[in-house]
Formats: C-alpha cells, structure tokens, sequence
C-alpha cells in the first residue's frame, strides 16, 4: 500500500464519507424500482453493483475542476458531482425541473453544466470522443482538468472508443477512460463480447497505460484513478482503467436477466457486493458503528422519501416549450 | 477589394476568424502541414501554429466527436472532411449528438461547431469523392446546413457560421475553389444563416437552386436574356432550415419555378422547397412546378461519358428554362 492510499486508508470521515454516498446510490435506485413496479414511473436503467467503482472513481477526482462524462449507470458519479436526490427523482419522473435535460430524456441521460457533468446521449460510446474534446480544450486552455469519461465493456466494442482513445492518446490529453465492466452487455456475456483476456489489455494498442481493478475495492479504484489523474496532468497522456464488478439487476426494468443467468450466479454477485463488502470492513475497523449506520440510513430513508414526494408533484414541463431549444435564441415559433 | 478565388474566399475566412478570436481553432486530416488536400487552411499552421490548426488521426467520427467536445467546452472548432462522400462514419456524432445537444440538455449545454466539407462532382471523383450529401442532414432539427455559391457568400457565410451558437454543416463545391472567382471584401462581413438570396432579377420564369448550379443557372439563364426571357434566379444558400419566405417569394413572382440540384431527385432539398410552393403558392402559379436532378442512381461514376450525363451543367438547365417559358 502506498502513501496515497495509506492516507485514505486513515482517513475514516473521507471513507465514511464514501460510503454514504455510495449507499445514497443504491437506495435512490431501490426506490426507483419500487416506484417502477408499482406503475409511478416508467423506467429504470440500475446502478446496483457499480456504486463502489463509480463513488470510489469521483472522489479521486477534482470535481471543481475536472469535467464528468457519465454514461446511464453513474448514479454515484453524478451524486458526488453535485446532482441531488431530488434533482435524480425529477429526472425519473420526467419532470420540468429535471435539470438533467427538463423532462425531455429517458432516466439517467445525465448532464448537468453547473456540475461539470457532461449532456449525453443513448447511442453508447459517443461520448468517448467527447472526452477527449473537453480535454484537448482544457489543455489548450492550460487548466489543471482532466475528462473522466466512463462506459459499459460493450461500449469497447464500439468505433468510437477506437477512435477517442487513439485520438487522447497521440496527442497526450488528460483523460481517464473508465470502462465499468459488468461482465454483460443486456444479455450477451463477456465471452461473446471480446476475444481478449482483460478489457485494459487493450491500452497497449493505443500506447496508454491500461489497469484492471477489482470494483468492488474501494482502495483499488481511488488508487488507479489518482494516479490517472496524475499522469494526465503531468502530460504523460490518458489512462484506460478496468474495473470489474456485477451487475445485479437486469440491463433495466424492461429486462430480465433470469432468462440469461442463473440463480446461482445471481446468488453469488450479491455476496459480493462491494456496498456490503465496505461495511463490512468499516465495521471491523470501528470506522462505522452499529448506531451510526441506523443514522444514515434513516436519513437517506427521509431524503429520498421527501424528494420521491416532491417529484411527484412537481409539474411536466407546459406543451408550450415543446419546440423550445432547438436553436438559440427563442425559437418558441 | 481583392479577386479571391471561392477556396481563397474560406481560408481568409477561417483565417479573420481565428486572428480575431483565439477559441477558433481546426482540425481534420492533412489540415495542418500539408495545409489541406485543396488547401482550404494553406498557411493557418505557420500564422497559428499545430495547437490551433491540429492534423488529426484518419478518423472522421472522432474530428467530429472531439470537435463536439472542445465545443460543449467553450471553444470554436472548425473541422473538415477531407470530402463530403468520407463524413459518413460521423453521422452519428452529428445527427445524435451535435443536432440534439442543446434539445436535450434543455438549453444547458450547446455545441457551436462547423464541419466543412467539399462536395459535389465534375473533378472526376468517381462515387466517392462526388456526392452531394447534403439530404442525409436536411430533416434533423437543431443543425443547419450551408452551401454557398460565390466567394462572397463562402467568405461571410463561414464567418457567420464560426460565430453561430448552433452547429453548421458547411459544404463547398469542391469544382468550385478555383472556378469562381470574384471581387470579395476585405471587411469583416457576415451574412446571415439561414436566408436565400436573389442572384438575378427576372420576371419570365424563376429558378431555385443552391451552391455550384447557381452559377450554371446564371450561364442558362443568360443565354435566355437575349431571346427575351428574363429569369429571377434564388440562392437557397441555407439548404436547412429553408428560407420559405424568400422561396414563396421567388415562386409567387413569375408563376413558372424550375428547381435545380447536381443531388438526385427523390428525397431532395429541392422536393422540399417544391413542397412549400405547393402549400403556399397555388394561385400564383401559372405551370407545375420542375424539378431538374441527377438520375436515380447512388453516385456519379468515374468514365468521363458516364460523369457528365450524371453531373449537372448550363445546358440541361437552359433545355428546361427553355421548355418551361414557353408553357
């Protein structure tokens, strides 16, 4: 263990910290599953299995300075750049407010500017490019930023990861490419995916450093995506980080993932359970207690219950503004 | 004032712009030291050095994607496709992406990229360095589309689509760059996005077109001149969104309208300005409406024979100016 990670190991209001963000993550999607089956809202695209790597990853990050290009299971990126519980239940709803996109999305098509969180789309990959936009802008700019731009393992399989990864890498810009890999893209298995052994196997083609990460450890994924960040400011180029955890719903609410796994296997991703996991070790280090962990539950119980109310009621966005922003200016003809 | 050719007429531009707002800068492949395989950015990389004029791996969805990006951020990037025919690996950057991002973020975010791209045939391109493209975008709201017809127009259009809030396709007649030629201002012009122009005044018969066939309109309709006919000629110059009201306009005042592209017919910018004259002009009108086009078929081929029977010019125009004034 090294200098970096000693100082994270000790400090016990930053792991504290972490932890509840990332139990903030899984109980916001609890709720919208729970508000999707009984017919609230209509849509969930789950978090459940990557809030470890996904919370771990935003802490090693500047989130002042450096710019998040999530993908649609980064609840806990986007939690930790700055997006509230009651903004995440607006979105879900769909409503006016959704600072996300006013409604006009599907559910977790993050991107919010005042967070630094990136506008992105459905068709996956796209954003890869991207990221490397922002960082050859910022590096123009000489800013201390980098792009932390994340994706699905199917996404490698995509042109665009080619191409933005080749793009950083020739011309050195500060970016972290984070390919959260779940071992499924929807039903189709890894095997099916990808002839190599590791998705970071990869790097090596582009001449970046590649690193695969067990993402259920939250020591792992800080460490690799400080030292990312790191060598992308100190102008050694980007880094492809691997972190491999489960996937412990379906692709969404519109699947199911019983018809292409078993129970077993099922079984035995939640024993893994990065959240479950960490709480287990925060106990045995005294860091959290019994009485503590009551206390953040009942209080993440209440925020999520008085943002799910206020979503609710909140307004759908007027038919008016239906044809609002295509263009600058106001295009409301 | 000084004669720039159409080419000429883009670099100065690409050239004021960046001079005047250093958050200007462009990439592509072969834009930098080679100055361009037309060399549309010749000299940009001596005057502003490879930070701002950047020659990028061979890999048209990511110039668009980092483009996309670099915009998002706050800069302006001008990127190019080497030909029209080669953008097609970034479609979906810019039909999902750039056309949607201020639509979708709820005027959050907004991407004020341009993409040029030469287009267009009679350079012996064969199907892949010919096309027009230009339909493949005209029906996704949020981009806008430009295609200008004279060095003036590349001049001023392209600064204005520089300075646009919103992405702009830019498409430049490649057999353009060096055939026209004319008198452009020095000053820092800009004309606006998104209006047609009238090229010529007639009163006989009237002809809507865009990009290099304005100029074979001209030669048509000069010829006609002397038989008495006279022709108004409209510049469409923004392909998308149409400017209907110069198009009903244009239509309404002879009553007799040919409309022409180098594109083929079916799905074409001109069926759709035939569209809007049919909603709107249906008493002025004293003949159907004509739309001249390339045949039904994917591209204009290689053998000199086979280009010109596909390629658009004044004398197919002349033949149907001919036939629709004497309806």
């Amino acid at each position: 263990m090294d200098n970096e990670q000693n100082k994270l190991v000790e400090n016990h209001e930053l792991l504290l910290e972490m932890y509840r963000e990332m139990l903030r993550a899984r109980r916001i999607d609890e709720r919208m599953w729970i508000l999707n089956r009984s017919g609230q809202i209509p849509f969930v695209v789950s978090c459940q299995g990557q809030e470890v790597s996904q919370v771990a990853a935003a802490f090693a990050l500047d989130k002042d300075q450096d710019y998040a290009l999530p993908y649609y299971r980064d609840l806990g990126v986007v939690l930790h750049f700055g997006m509230t519980t009651k903004e995440l239940m607006l979105q879900a709803y769909g409503k006016a407010d959704d600072p996300n996109s006013g409604g006009r999305q599907m559910p977790n098509h993050f991107g919010q500017k005042k967070n630094r969180i990136v506008t992105g789309s459905s068709p996956v990959t796209t954003q890869v490019p991207h990221a490397a936009g922002f960082a050859l802008a910022s590096k123009m700019e000489k800013k201390q930023a980098v792009s932390f731009v994340t994706m699905g393992e199917g996404s490698t399989n995509q042109g665009d990861f080619h191409e933005g990864l080749n793009y950083a890498a020739v011309q050195k810009l500060p970016v972290i490419f984070m390919v959260e890999n779940n071992k499924y893209a929807i039903s189709v298995p890894l095997n099916k995916q990808i002839a190599c052994a590791k998705i970071s196997d990869r790097a090596l083609g582009y001449g970046m450093e590649g690193i695969t990460v067990d993402g259920d450890d939250p020591f792992a994924v800080y460490k690799a995506v400080d030292e990312a960040r790191k060598r992308a400011l100190h102008h050694e180029g980007p880094t492809l980080i691997e972190t491999v955890s489960n996937r412990l719903t379906g692709h969404s609410s519109d699947d199911n993932h019983l018809m292409y796994r078993t129970e077993e296997e099922l079984d035995e991703a939640k024993e893994k359970d990065g959240i479950i996991q960490f709480k287990e070790y925060l106990k045995e280090q005294q860091i959290l207690t019994d009485e503590k962990e009551t206390e953040m539950e009942a209080e993440i119980k209440q925020e999520i219950n008085e943002a799910t109310e206020y979503a609710e009621n909140a307004s759908y966005a007027d038919v008016t503004t239906l044809a609002h922003y295509v263009y600058s200016q106001e295009e409301a003809k | 004032m000084a004669v720039l050719t159409y080419i000429q007429a883009i670099t100065q531009a690409m050239k004021e712009e960046m001079q005047q707002n250093e958050k200007v800068f462009v990439l592509g492949e072969d834009v930098g030291v080679k100055g361009g395989v037309f060399k549309a950015t010749e000299g940009l990389i001596e005057e502003f050095g490879e930070e701002r004029v950047i020659d990028t791996p061979l890999a048209e969805s990511a110039i668009a994607g980092v483009g996309i990006g670099a915009a998002m951020y706050g800069m302006r990037p001008v990127a190019e496709m080497q030909f029209a025919d080669f953008i097609m690996p970034a479609v979906n950057q810019i039909i999902s992406e750039a056309a949607k991002i201020r639509y979708r973020s709820n005027n959050d975010w907004h991407c004020p990229i341009v993409i040029r791209a030469p287009y267009g045939g009679g350079v012996h391109g064969g199907l892949y360095h010919s096309q027009s493209v230009e339909a493949v975008f005209a029906n996704q709201p949020g981009l806008k589309i430009v295609m200008p017809s004279s060095p003036s127009d590349a001049k001023g259009l392209l600064k204005a689509a520089i300075r646009d809030e919103d992405p702009v396709l830019f498409f430049e007649h490649k057999r353009g760059y060096r055939l026209l030629k004319e008198d452009v201002s020095e000053a820092d012009d800009i004309l606006p996005i998104g209006q047609a122009a009238v090229k010529k005044e007639g009163s006989d018969v009237t002809i809507i077109t865009y990009g290099l066939c304005v100029h074979f309109a001209q030669q048509a309709a000069e010829k006609l001149e002397s038989e008495g006919v006279t022709t108004e000629i409209l510049d469409l110059r923004t392909v998308y969104p149409l400017d209907q009201e110069a198009i009903i306009a244009a239509a309404s005042k002879t009553g007799k309208v040919l409309l022409v592209t180098e594109d083929n017919k079916e799905g074409s910018i001109i069926s759709e300005v035939s569209a809007i004259i049919n909603e709107h002009c249906l008493f002025d009108l004293d003949a159907p409406v004509r739309r001249l086009a390339a045949p039904e078929v994917p591209a204009m081929p290689f053998a000199p024979n086979l280009e010109k029977e596909f390629m658009m010019n004044p004398e197919k125009i002349e033949r149907e100016l001919r036939d629709l004034a004497s309806f």
